[in-house]
């Protein structure tokens, strides 16, 4: 904890803490294979025995508990599933400027993941839209290696 | 679409993913009279009207009687070690060298004890019933808080009995 800044306001003493705790941990062999992925530029989900994929991959089958091991690639476009409008973004949040959080189910999986579309604003947001992922140039093997979703216009006439 | 003809990339073992939580803290009526005096090196305390035990640091009322607590009570810088622990082990942002000694000190006239750090005496030597004392940083280098007082050493005074602070502990 550190006092980075003491004020007085108004008679009122407040201070600025920070807590922080510096995690290092190990994710496993299908986490570790979905983040290697990403560093490619790759998103991978896990096979069920019933075909789905999975996306981002579990390591156990929902529904029959059987551990799931084989991996594939599912496609960087995908469709919003649900979604909720940040007019104000935070300091924290992965984009600066009015953003949606959305679950996302690509092309290919069976579920969908959560992450953020970069739209022009909340009017443009809809569910069902098209998106495709905005790939981060300098990518580490995290999830924020997908700087965003982007809305894409893929079928005649749609609006985005 | 999904195609499972390409080599699976080597997974990754693992990760540093550092969480850290940024936050404004308003100390309260109470804790801010307490650290207003830490600004001034005294030690304030504050007296519940019923029950008569001082709190510090007060926090404004009293959990026992749940009333509030108003008489402000200047405490010793003198006082005497309940409990201890000596730290061992390193971990991240650790601000003192290893071992050290935090001990729980319940400061004369004072019904609660406090957490601090207590130095200027080899760790083997600390045991319940020390008698301890204040050391303040330089008044230049004050502000309002806890951490004006760097830690506690020992004043030489004989230890005290067991049964004059074991309500403390």
């Amino acid at each position: 904890m550190s006092q980075d800044k003491m004020r007085h306001y108004q008679g009122v003493l407040s201070a600025v803490h920070t807590l922080e705790y510096p995690y290092t941990r190990s994710v496993g062999t299908v986490i570790g294979t979905f983040l290697a992925g990403l560093r490619e530029g790759r998103i991978l989900g896990t096979r069920t025995a019933r075909g789905e994929v999975l996306v981002p991959p579990s390591e156990f089958d929902p529904i029959t508990s059987e551990t799931l091991t084989d991996m594939c690639d599912v496609a960087d476009t995908g469709s919003v599933t649900t979604w909720s409008w940040v007019s104000e973004p935070r300091a924290k949040h992965p984009l600066q400027s009015p953003f949606a959080w959305a679950l996302i189910r690509l092309d290919g999986a069976a579920t969908a993941m959560l992450h953020v579309v970069a739209a022009p604003g909340e009017a443009s947001m809809k569910t069902g839209m098209r998106v495709k992922v905005r790939w981060r140039e300098e990518r580490k093997g995290m999830i924020t290696d997908i700087e965003c979703f982007e809305p894409i216009d893929s079928t005649p006439g749609a609006r985005v | 679409m999904s195609d499972g003809t390409r080599e699976l990339p080597t997974p990754l073992k693992m990760i540093t993913v550092p969480t850290s939580l940024d936050y404004t803290i308003t100390p309260g009526a109470a804790p801010a009279r307490f650290l207003r005096g830490m600004m001034e090196g005294r030690i304030l305390g504050e007296r519940c009207p019923q029950c008569r035990k001082v709190y510090m640091p007060p926090r404004g009322s009293c959990a026992t009687c749940a009333i509030p607590t108003r008489e402000q009570v200047e405490l010793s810088n003198k006082g005497t070690v309940t409990t201890f622990c000596v730290v061992n082990l390193p971990f991240y942002g650790q601000a003192v060298e290893i071992p050290y000694v935090c001990a729980a000190v319940v400061l004369d006239g004072a019904d609660l004890p406090f957490f601090c750090l207590l130095a200027e005496c080899p760790v083997e030597e600390v045991r319940m019933g020390m008698r301890v004392e204040t050391v303040w940083c330089e008044p230049a280098d004050r502000k309002p808080s806890l951490e004006n007082i760097k830690y506690m050493r020992p004043t030489g005074e004989p230890d005290v009995a067991y049964d004059t602070f074991k309500e403390h502990l």
